[in-house]
């Protein structure tokens, strides 16, 4: 009886939760994904199974290559901040982690500026992006001070509105997703395995590439991912930082949905998923998370 | 769809003042004055962006009917899509003409008798007949007068002659235009060619919501003579190929700074001077010149781009709330409110009872184009603009005299949004 019971404990502890995923998370996905076969007028969706929403989706994708589609074009740019994202925040992301774990010696220090990473949090994702313009604007602090330092005596267009302001956006919100879990991974890091590796003659680079780079793998796993599937759906940020003059997925699915099209907005969801569980699931070949954590 | 978030900037701060004063009004009301309906007080949900409302006016509302009117605030998108989906969340809606298309074949609104309006005969020939003093406007698009009347009252269908049956009746509508920056340009501008003009290449920008970016686009392609349009408000795939094209042509040679969505994000724009020129609306205009920064609601020869909203029924409204709306409507129609609209650079529905409810300087400033006699505040006594100045564009007459297309819904819409995705991906 005693054995029966413990036997179902966890499954009941874990219950809740599981109900709530199931509801708010399993049962919309499959109501996006059935919807996704629908059709639609402007003004009502129909119950159907027709393939024609993920058609228009590639719509004349395959048939004009090697010249890429609108879906195509859209997602390579998603992938390229993903890319370029994703390594500028590692970089930066297991910099700090590093410093706060093993440079850092009081523990109040650490912890005082760990919470100052979370800085970025403070204000709401509009005023966040709001405030990007007069400091990287055409007349912004930047540009005047370039010009008042003599550098450009006009002022530089790309620092707003362009790619290289997404980037930068996009790494200012997401480094901290990286340097958590990576500061979680090395405070596990046993001390006496860097000073055995010291002792045993390596370098500093050598420490951090054969024994501190190993060790981290989960907090590195799991940043990624919390990094890649932000990125991959982002569309406030591409969309204030581009000038909403560059494509996102996401994007595209809310212009779709603001124009009641539902069923083509829900098949362009799915295919985003299954682009975002894709690269999850490479990430976790590499990795295997639940063995490490 | 163009009134999204419009209230933003202006009303937020214009509207502090009177919503305190309003507040005050509207507790002597409830105590001090013999309740209009003795039972329990009515409360009227009612549905629309931030444009189309203002606690001044619910204040007033509830003084003079004793009718409470509960704000729910959406973007002009999720009006149109509540209507869709959730027919019974609001008691009164306030919506585009340009989404009836879409709305009436739902099926979830009802026709508005109109016997039961009492200054139906009143109301402006601008909507009814699209025409002012008995000559014809522009009606390309979904010109509000196509779409006035249903065959029944539960119909599906708009009928060509006017019925008893009447799909919104008017609250506001506006002729827009492009704004520009007169102190950076430093020359007339005179065309809609002008936004792609090379020489403000960089500094133009065009607004990111499709059923109106692709109006103001086709503007721009009538007016550079690239694209003969049946009708710029219902597009054949050809002519949305031909506009679209000359758009993805501009943004590659680098014309456009950005896009904007929303009313603060073009006030940001002009007023930080990324742009100097590019679609917009009118109280975002005013919202950078009470900024002390120069910005003209430019009219061109080309004409206006027009866009009305009114107030809609849902069908399951019945009984003593069917009546408050109907009482709430009559009241809006009255004159305090459409003054109050027409102080906002908006016009009202009924011409008539809202000069009676405003100064004669202010009915000649805002209506008749006459140079302001005193300075000109807003509807909470802000300083809008100082005396001398003239509206943008002149009078009524020569303003909505003026238009040339109204907001639409497309037949082509599925297509028309593809493109545009395309346009935004290249």
């Amino acid at each position: 009886m005693l054995e029966d019971k413990s036997r179902w404990t966890p499954y009941w502890q874990a219950a809740p939760l599981a109900l709530v995923f199931f509801v708010f998370f399993l049962l919309p996905l499959a109501v996006t994904f059935v919807v996704s076969f629908w059709t639609y007028t402007g003004y009502s969706i129909e119950p159907a199974f027709v393939g024609d929403n993920y058609v228009t989706a590639f719509d004349k994708c395959f048939a004009s290559l090697p010249d890429l589609c609108t879906t195509f074009r859209t997602y390579l740019s998603t992938l390229r901040f993903c890319l370029l994202v994703w390594l500028i925040t590692l970089v930066l992301g297991f910099t700090i982690a590093y410093y706060l774990v093993f440079e850092i010696r009081s523990n109040t220090v650490r912890i005082v500026l760990a919470l100052l990473t979370t800085i970025p949090f403070w204000t709401s994702n509009v005023i966040r992006m709001i405030s990007w313009i007069p400091l990287l604007g055409r007349n912004g602090l930047v540009n005047q001070a370039l010009m008042g330092a003599g550098i450009v005596s006009e002022p530089v267009d790309w620092l707003l509105y362009s790619p290289f302001a997404v980037t930068l956006s996009l790494v200012h919100i997401n480094t901290v997703f990286m340097i958590v879990p990576i500061l979680n991974s090395m405070l596990r890091i046993d001390r006496s395995l860097i000073e055995a590796a010291y002792d045993t003659g390596a370098s500093p680079w050598q420490t951090i590439w054969n024994v501190i780079v190993p060790l981290s793998k989960t907090g590195i796993a799991i940043g990624s991912i919390f990094v890649v599937t932000v990125v991959m759906g982002d569309f406030i940020s591409v969309g204030l930082m581009g000038g909403q003059q560059i494509a996102s997925a996401g994007k595209v699915i809310e212009t779709q949905i603001t124009a009641l099209q539902f069923p083509i907005a829900a098949a362009n969801a799915i295919v985003l998923l299954a682009v975002v569980l894709m690269i999850v699931w490479v990430m976790l070949r590499l990795v295997d998370i639940r063995k490490e954590l | 769809m163009s009134q999204n978030e419009k209230g933003g900037l202006t009303r937020r701060t214009l509207l502090k003042g009177s919503a305190i004063t309003a507040g005050f009004i509207g507790t002597t009301a409830v105590t001090g004055f013999p309740a209009v309906h003795a039972d329990e007080p009515i409360t009227l949900r009612y549905l629309s962006t931030a444009t189309n409302q203002s606690p001044a006016i619910a204040a007033k509302a509830k003084e003079v009917t004793g009718i409470n009117v509960e704000y729910v605030t959406v973007t002009t998108d999720d009006v149109t899509k509540r209507i869709i989906t959730q027919p019974d969340s609001f008691d009164l809606v306030d919506s585009e003409y340009a989404s009836l298309p879409n709305l009436i074949p739902s099926g979830n609104l009802m026709g508005i008798d109109a016997k039961k309006v009492k200054l139906v005969d009143k109301l402006a020939t601008v909507m009814t007949k699209g025409e002012i003093g008995g000559k014809k406007i522009g009606d390309q698009g979904t010109a509000p007068h196509k779409v006035f009347y249903l065959e029944k009252q539960r119909g599906k269908t708009f009928a060509n002659e006017p019925t008893e049956w009447i799909t919104l009746i008017p609250t506001t509508y506006n002729a827009d235009t492009l704004g520009i920056r007169p102190d950076l340009i430093k020359r007339p501008i005179e065309s809609w060619a002008e936004l792609l003009n090379p020489e403000f290449k960089g500094k133009a920008a065009i607004l990111n919501i499709p059923s109106i970016g692709i109006m103001d686009a086709a503007m721009v392609n009538e007016a550079m003579g690239l694209v003969k349009y049946g009708d710029k408000g219902n597009m054949t795939k050809e002519e949305i190929d031909k506009t679209i094209a000359t758009l993805i042509e501009a943004k590659k040679a680098g014309q456009f700074r950005a896009f904007w969505t929303d009313f603060n994000e073009s006030v940001n724009l002009m007023a930080s001077g990324e742009t100097v020129i590019q679609s917009m609306w009118s109280p975002a205009v005013t919202a950078v010149r009470l900024k002390g920064i120069p910005c003209t609601f430019q009219p061109l020869k080309e004409g206006y781009r027009a866009w009305a909203s009114g107030f809609g029924l849902p069908k399951t409204l019945k009984g003593k709330k069917l009546d408050a709306a109907y009482e709430f409507i009559n009241w809006f129609l009255s004159g305090w409110a459409g003054a109050y609209l027409n102080r906002q650079g908006y016009y009202a529905a009924v011409l008539e009872t809202a000069k009676e409810n405003m100064e004669p300087y202010e009915w000649a400033f805002w209506m008749e184009g006459k140079p302001a006699e005193k300075d000109i505040h807003g509807p909470d006594g802000g300083l809008l603009e100082k005396a001398g100045t003239v509206r943008d564009g002149g009078s009524y007459d020569t303003r909505m005299g003026a238009v040339a297309c109204w907001n639409s819904t497309m037949k082509e819409n599925a297509y028309m949004v593809q493109k545009w995705n395309e346009f935004i991906a290249a």
